[in-house]
């Protein structure tokens, strides 16, 4: 991942922000420059809102062949969750077991390591859920 | 003016690892090292977890269960010996992470296991001057002992996070006080991954001397003894040391036994007494006395003499973030796991 990519990032990965458009109120995570459904009319009126990342489970898979960063992981769960402020983010599902996650599974964020660059590069924070 | 705890958390990680698991690995006998440390397990922090993770986790609890503009917090120090990096400091993430930044001054601390209660000191003076409305002080560790050393039996990870205020204090922190030498007992050179320590030396010139010189002046200073305290914590790098030196300054055994957190969790070094003080104001009362003496190699203590407020009536303590809760959720490990989620094994071109 791109340092700076990753830094501009920090605000919707450390703490859940988002944004809601202040055209037609609809929300967004991760958060958006323009209303896809406003298009221009949002230009201007996105505000960040801060979600408090607290849902359930909307569908799951179980992980057992990962990219070389995450093969200490295995198996693991990533997951798509509906927050009760009505978005989805995805994310990795942590201290629960594979067989033990199902649909509707309430959820609530923790922060993680999500990734680093090498031994010696940046070590990337953010986001993942774990059972509420 | 007022000065004490406003709130606090702590976080220990949720794996597991008992001492006959690693024993087995070095051919050695677990239940003479289990009785001999006073160890029946210890924590082991996830591959994706670190004293930055931690110390997030912990500040997260702290701050869920008061209700305080997060711009108000003016200075985060986090107190560690396993920071993730050895340049970029831990707390500028956390800072970010807890919505503090940017009116803050932030800085990582590093004594041994000590660092959080120097993080804690540091802050009580800056709110006790009015420089800062609030502050919060961190000590989090993810601690390591090299693989057959007696350490790693007992090197753990955990931590917990203290916001220091004068506004609805709920413990005030009546006098700290340090006791400090050169001490060459345990160390660790720059780029070295494990630690060494001095053996048997690490006892009564070391952690005894520390811890009772600092506990004894502290009581003198302030005027009490030991019946007037209705909690005592003191550092705990085993199961042994701190009830050994409760009972040489005077302590009872139950005085100690509800901070007294390491025979679960293991040694989790600047979180030690930061947690067995969090398990302490999780069931104390109004008027309750407690001594706090954190121990860390190099060396020093630092002595505090707290008491619980009125405001601990309607302080948020009915919740799933209590210490006792926290630990309560966890799941034991083999040694192979544990080595893998440690990082002791290497995988091929990493
Ligand atoms: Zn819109």
């Amino acid at each position: 991942m791109a340092i700076p990519r990753f830094w501009r990032e920090i605000p919707s990965r450390y703490n859940l922000i988002g944004t809601e458009c202040g055209n037609c109120g609809k929300r967004y995570f991760p958060p958006r420059i323009i209303c896809p459904e406003c298009h221009r009319k949002s230009v201007g009126k996105m505000k960040d809102v801060k979600f408090q990342g607290k849902g359930e489970v909307v569908t799951y898979s179980i992980i057992h062949h990962a990219p070389k960063a995450y093969e200490m992981q295995v198996p693991y769960i990533i997951a798509i969750i509906e927050f009760e402020e009505g978005v989805r983010a995805t994310g990795q599902i942590i201290d629960c077991e594979p067989e033990d996650v199902e649909v509707g599974m309430r959820v609530e964020p923790a922060f993680r390591k999500i990734g680093e660059d090498g031994k010696s590069g940046v070590i990337y924070y953010g986001y993942k859920f774990k059972p509420a | 003016m007022e000065v004490g705890i406003v709130s606090y958390g702590a976080y220990v990680p949720r794996f597991r690892i008992k001492p006959h698991e690693i024993a087995e690995v070095w051919g050695v006998d677990g239940e003479s090292m289990s009785k001999g440390l006073g160890i029946k397990s210890k924590s082991v922090p996830g591959p994706d977890e670190d004293v930055i993770t931690i110390a997030v986790e912990a500040a997260r609890i702290a701050l869920s269960r008061i209700d305080i503009d997060t711009s108000d917090i003016g200075s985060i120090y986090v107190g560690s010996e396993s920071h993730p990096y050895a340049v970029k400091p831990s707390a500028t993430i956390v800072a970010e992470a807890i919505g503090a930044t940017p009116d803050l001054t932030a800085a990582d601390y590093e004594f041994a296991c000590k660092a959080g209660t120097a993080a804690i000191q540091t802050c009580s003076g800056l709110v006790g001057s009015n420089a800062i409305r609030y502050g919060m002080a961190i000590g989090a560790d993810t601690s390591q002992g090299a693989p057959g050393d007696a350490l790693e039996y007992t090197a753990s990870a955990g931590g917990a996070a203290y916001i220091i205020g004068r506004e609805n204090v709920i413990a005030k922190i009546n006098k700290t006080y340090s006791y400090t030498t050169d001490t060459p007992d345990f160390w660790r050179r720059e780029g070295e991954k494990y630690p060494s320590h001095g053996g048997r030396f690490t006892g009564e010139p070391a952690y005894f001397k520390h811890i009772l010189s600092c506990a004894n002046n502290l009581m003198e200073i302030v005027g009490t003894k030991p019946s007037d305290y209705d909690y005592a914590v003191f550092h705990q790098p085993n199961g042994k040391f701190p009830v050994s030196a409760a009972k040489k300054l005077g302590f009872s055994k139950e005085q100690v036994s509800c901070g007294l957190l390491t025979p679960v969790i293991g040694n989790t070094y600047s979180g030690a007494v930061l947690i067995g003080l969090a398990a302490v104001l999780d069931v104390a009362k109004p008027n309750d006395r407690i001594m706090m003496v954190a121990y860390g190699s190099g060396a020093g203590s630092d002595s505090f003499d707290i008491s619980v407020t009125d405001e601990i009536k309607t302080f948020n303590r009915n919740d799933s973030n209590t210490v006792s809760s926290i630990i309560q959720n966890h799941k034991f490990v083999s040694y192979a796991t544990y080595a893998k989620y440690m990082g002791k094994i290497h995988l091929r071109g990493a």
